[in-house]
């Protein structure tokens, strides 16, 4: 649930109401999870797994710690890949797999992250019985859902837009189908999807930590990890462990931004597409490094020219069969027969979910969901106007000051990529300590690790700010209120409803985790579909769970249709500055 | 090498036709110019015979074989000179090569000899952004030329390119050209600049414009290198303009009778531009009349818009075209002399009486109730005659003479078109 404006826009897939595209793709995507962890406790029912390792409180051990929560996330990032170079290729190759995968993308990232975890927890345990494999495998499930989507949609966009000029300069010069795809479309996509799969880290490094420990029903575990660090620290009260934890979880994350993302983001400049140069060229020491160091490019010299013949060769068939004229009849023919197939899918897991839903739902559970889901709607909507409220001037105040800016903008970005469930465990024990309105105060856990999309977005939209425009504005004496109004806000307007976006998106994912906490043997709860979910989730009571999952869903995929994206539309067409 | 080609796009519902039997044959060792306003497909011709886009029905043949997608021994030269800006020089020029499997080594080989024929030493690993407009095309040209191809199809390949910058890759090109430099037997030039198009070919063919048909075919009987200044070249250049002012004249009077006018496409064209032509034939130095050709040399206007603004002014009855000159009506001199308020009112009268769509927007505008209508109704109305971009194309141009001529107003954001005085407003 990590949306990014440009994937919310999306030119080829472009519609503003939910439409019944949406409906069936939500029932599909909610009946597949649903039918998953079912089959699975089919497989095994009551089940414990052994040999669960012990998780220790010891400072010493948190490097090691870390170590494996950066290796699961690593494997997640790699799965995430290959989804995308697969799922984002068919999709974009097939106009009938277009039909399908598409509107499916646009529900899965609309899924809160945590809604798949309970049901794949389920279905990998009883996989891998009684291993740790299983419990393992469902932890780097939940980081490859918090990336995938966007990965693959950006991927998606990437190849749909390629340059005619280039691409018909690819096939004049008879490139394979195989050379065109590594020589020219995955060139022209990589700068969108290297900078997606960083945004969608933060939000990866968020439910890495939550789901290492967790608990459905009868399933408990605790991998080793930063995530069950904290976990054993807040079942013991112990403040200084989670103190240790948050430090380790910074260096973590600063040392994956230098040696993995900084050397990312410099070499996929090259393959930006403009054909100026840039005024910043995004620059790594870690890629200078391996770009000059003689020995690091022996070593590296073999891999690349393989990898270069790899992407020269050809790979094609021999010949090519080809239709003389497009033949229209069979066409619609194969349409119909496709669509068919799809209905007669939809129809079968509709049945199979209402077979699921109706001996243990009723209308009140409806209505309570409906009840939780507003409440935490009017949460997301107050925290992202009080969010918007703090940090769009002081993001234009740091934005104009280039020399600050410079300071600030890479803390920022660090604020939201930390997940800021290590800092729940301080805010619960104020909270405890000084007895306040969970209700009220639980919520700004909420937006804790998201409101920072909207600093560093407003922040980078006041840097981009025409200076002769502000000079205009001040040499025609526009001041105060009026110079908001009429100068600033419009000129960052693209750039909050961007950063507005994605913190919305976050806090909807991260309402599960921080609606209910606790603090030792104490829980605290602060209504809403969020801890609703996270209560039937402890409950281990799956229909329920399914029925929170979908309608937040539902609610989420209604928000972005009839507020985001008609606002983004909006910030596009008016006040692009270019 | 022969071919018969025709092709017909279609955008939604009935097929519009682009190309009209087209037949056209490119002879050994000559350079063919196609020339045509935008819109006349030109470069779809180009894409057809360059196996880019299959022609809907008819046939195009190269080698005594039908051309099924790209073939080779064809290479193409882009108008964005279409380089992979994530490859560097030698790269890209090694492109067209690596698709043919030739090996390694041979491929460097080649790739060099061609960027040393086209003069890019020392730029090797250079990446396209570094380049200027001019080395990129040369690079374009280069990436070209190393698959030795027989046949070479240019797509205006210097009309992204500054006026020196141009002139001095053209001198190059037919230097290399008439010294046979080059493997090339023979080129296709698509261009809308005529002087390019008599400068450079042997044998030049007139596109005209919807559905597009070889109007006219003129051979440059004239020897490399040719003179800008030689009496002879001017002459040619002057029969071109009085060609193509021709049909253009020739076509509108055919419209007029056949009521076509009423979906007429307009070049995308401002206000400024017309007043700026008004003003500058109006001026002591042209007395209300000019040549073409001559009037193409002023610099306030660039080459190829001279004919899209001479035809608009055509339209409009500010001015009138024969024979390669175009001489200002009574309307156009009053218009010239008048203040703003005036020439409004002027331009108002006569684009709701000679733009048929404009008035029909008024119309409609009047009878609707709110007196206001959104643009798509208009689009769909004009896709109906014309190809979805010539649509937009006119659609904009009406909007913006309708807003100078303040017949309507138009909100950007929400799409509509909506009447300024609706009482006042009266089409007549």
């Amino acid at each position: 649930m990590e949306q990014h404006a440009e994937i919310l826009i999306g030119k080829p897939w472009q519609r503003r109401i939910p439409g019944w595209r949406d409906f069936l793709a939500v029932l599909l995507v909610v009946a597949v999870i649903i039918l998953l962890g079912l089959g699975g406790r089919q497989m095994v029912a009551p089940f414990t797994i052994t040999q669960q390792p012990t998780i220790s409180l010891s400072p010493s051990v948190l490097p090691g710690y870390a170590l494996r929560t950066t290796m699961r996330m690593l494997a997640a990032l790699v799965a995430s890949l290959i989804f995308t170079f697969t799922y984002a290729t068919a999709a974009a190759k097939s106009r009938r797999l277009e039909m399908v995968l598409i509107p499916l993308l646009d529900v899965m990232q609309s899924v809160p992250v945590l809604g798949y975890l309970s049901f794949t927890v389920v279905f990998f345990v009883s996989l891998f019985r009684g291993s740790a494999l299983g419990p393992e495998l469902a932890a780097i499930f939940a980081i490859f859902t918090a990336q995938a989507w966007n990965m693959a949609f950006s991927f998606y966009q990437g190849l749909r837009t390629v340059p005619i000029d280039l691409d018909e300069a690819s096939r004049a010069f008879h490139l394979s189908a195989w050379q065109r795809f590594w020589r020219l479309e995955t060139p022209f996509a990589m700068p969108g999807l290297v900078w997606n799969m960083m945004m969608s880290m933060s939000g990866g490094w968020f439910f890495l930590v939550a789901s290492e420990a967790i608990s459905v029903g009868s399933i408990q575990f605790a991998l080793p990890g930063v995530g069950s660090y904290v976990a054993l620290a807040i079942e013991q009260r112990d403040l200084r462990a989670v103190g240790w934890a948050i430090v380790a979880m910074t260096v973590t994350i600063v040392l994956y931004d230098q040696l993995l993302f900084r050397p990312l983001v410099a070499w996929a400049d090259k393959f930006r597409f403009e054909q100026t140069a840039a005024a910043v060229v995004p620059r790594s020491w870690v890629l200078d490094l391996f770009r000059e160091s003689p020995l690091l490019g022996a070593i590296g010299r073999p891999v690349s020219a393989g990898i270069e013949a790899l992407a020269r060769s050809r790979f094609s068939f021999p010949r090519k069969i080809r239709w003389a004229r497009p033949l229209q009849a069979p066409q619609r023919l194969g349409d119909v027969a496709w669509l068919s197939l799809i209905a007669v899918a939809l129809v079968y897991v509709g049945w199979k979910l209402a077979q699921f839903a109706r001996p243990t739902l009723t209308w009140d559970d409806l209505a309570i969901v409906g009840r939780n889901g507003a409440l935490t709607f009017l949460r997301v909507v107050i925290l992202i106007i009080l969010a918007s409220i703090v940090w769009v001037p002081i993001g234009v105040a740091v934005g104009l000051r280039p020399r600050l800016a410079e300071k600030v903008q890479p803390v920022a970005q660090f604020l939201a990529a930390f997940p800021a469930n290590l800092l729940f465990p301080i805010a619960v024990f104020l909270i405890v300590r000084y007895q306040l309105s969970p209700k009220i105060w639980l919520s700004s856990l909420m937006i804790l690790g998201t409101q920072w999309y909207i600093l560093f977005n407003v922040i980078a939209g006041a840097t981009a700010f025409p200076s002769d425009l502000r000079e205009c504005a001040s040499s025609f004496h526009v001041r105060g209120w009026r110079w908001w109004r009429e100068v600033m806000l419009p000129g960052i307007f693209p750039y909050y409803v961007t950063g507005a976006i994605t913190a919305s998106g976050g806090s909807w994912n991260a309402s599960i985790v921080s609606e209910a906490v606790s603090w030792g043997s104490q829980h605290i709860s602060g209504l809403g579909l969020g801890a609703y979910i996270a209560e039937k989730t402890t409950a281990g009571d799956f229909p329920r769970i399914a029925l929170g999952v979908a309608v937040m869903s539902v609610i989420v995929i209604s928000m972005n249709r009839l507020i985001w994206r008609p606002l983004y539309a909006l910030a596009e067409r008016r006040t692009r500055l270019d | 090498m022969r071919k018969v080609s025709k092709a017909f796009p279609r955008p939604s519902g009935e097929p519009l036709t682009a190309l009209a039997d087209i037949s056209l044959c490119l002879h050994d060792g000559e350079i063919l110019g196609l020339v045509g306003r935008s819109g006349s497909g030109k470069s779809t011709l180009l894409r057809i015979a360059a196996g880019l886009i299959e022609p809907t029905s008819g046939d195009v043949l190269y080698c005594g074989k039908p051309v099924h997608g790209p073939a080779a021994g064809i290479a193409v030269v882009f108008q964005t000179f279409a380089l992979f800006p994530w490859l560097n020089v030698i790269e890209n020029v090694e492109l067209g090569l690596d698709a043919l499997g030739v090996d390694r080594g041979e491929a460097r080989r080649r790739s060099r000899e061609a960027i040393d024929l086209i003069g890019l030493d020392g730029f090797q690993s250079a990446y396209p952004r570094e380049l200027s407009g001019g080395m990129r095309q040369r690079v374009g040209f280069a990436r070209a030329m190393v698959i030795q191809p027989t046949v070479l199809l240019m797509d205006e390949p210097f009309s992204a390119l500054d006026v020196l910058t141009a002139e001095t890759l053209r001198t190059d090109f037919i230097d290399l050209w008439i010294e046979h430099q080059l493997p090339t037997k023979s080129v296709i030039l698509v261009t809308h600049n005529i002087e390019e198009a008599a400068l450079m070919c042997d044998r030049v063919l007139v596109l005209s414009s919807h559905p597009g048909r070889i109007a006219a075919e003129i051979p440059v009987p004239l020897s490399h290198p040719r003179n800008r200044l030689d009496q002879e070249f001017r002459n040619i250049v002057e029969e071109f303009y009085s060609i193509l002012t021709a049909r253009a004249a020739e076509l509108k009077k055919a419209e007029g009778q056949l009521r076509v006018g009423f979906v007429r496409p307009l070049p995308a064209l401002g206000i400024n531009r017309l007043i700026g032509f008004i003003e500058a034939l109006a001026s002591p130095q042209h007395q209300g009349q000019a040549e073409l050709a001559k009037i193409a040399h002023l610099p306030s206007l660039q080459v190829k818009d001279v004919l899209a603004v001479a035809e608009a002014l055509h339209i409009l009855e500010f001015a009138e075209l024969q024979e390669g000159s175009i001489k200002l009506t009574a309307a156009g001199r009053v218009f010239a002399q008048s203040g703003t308020d005036e020439r409004k009112r002027l331009f108002r009268e006569h684009l709701l009486r000679f733009v048929p769509f404009a008035a029909h927007i008024c119309r409609v505008l009047q009878e609707r109730e709110g007196h206001s209508a959104p643009s798509v109704r208009f689009k769909s109305e004009l896709e109906d005659h014309l190809s979805a971009n010539d649509a937009e194309k006119t659609l904009e141009t009406i909007i913006r003479w309708g807003r100078y001529a303040e017949v309507f107003d138009y909100d950007d954001e929400t799409r509509n078109f909506s009447i300024i005085r609706p009482a006042e407003q009266a089409a007549p």
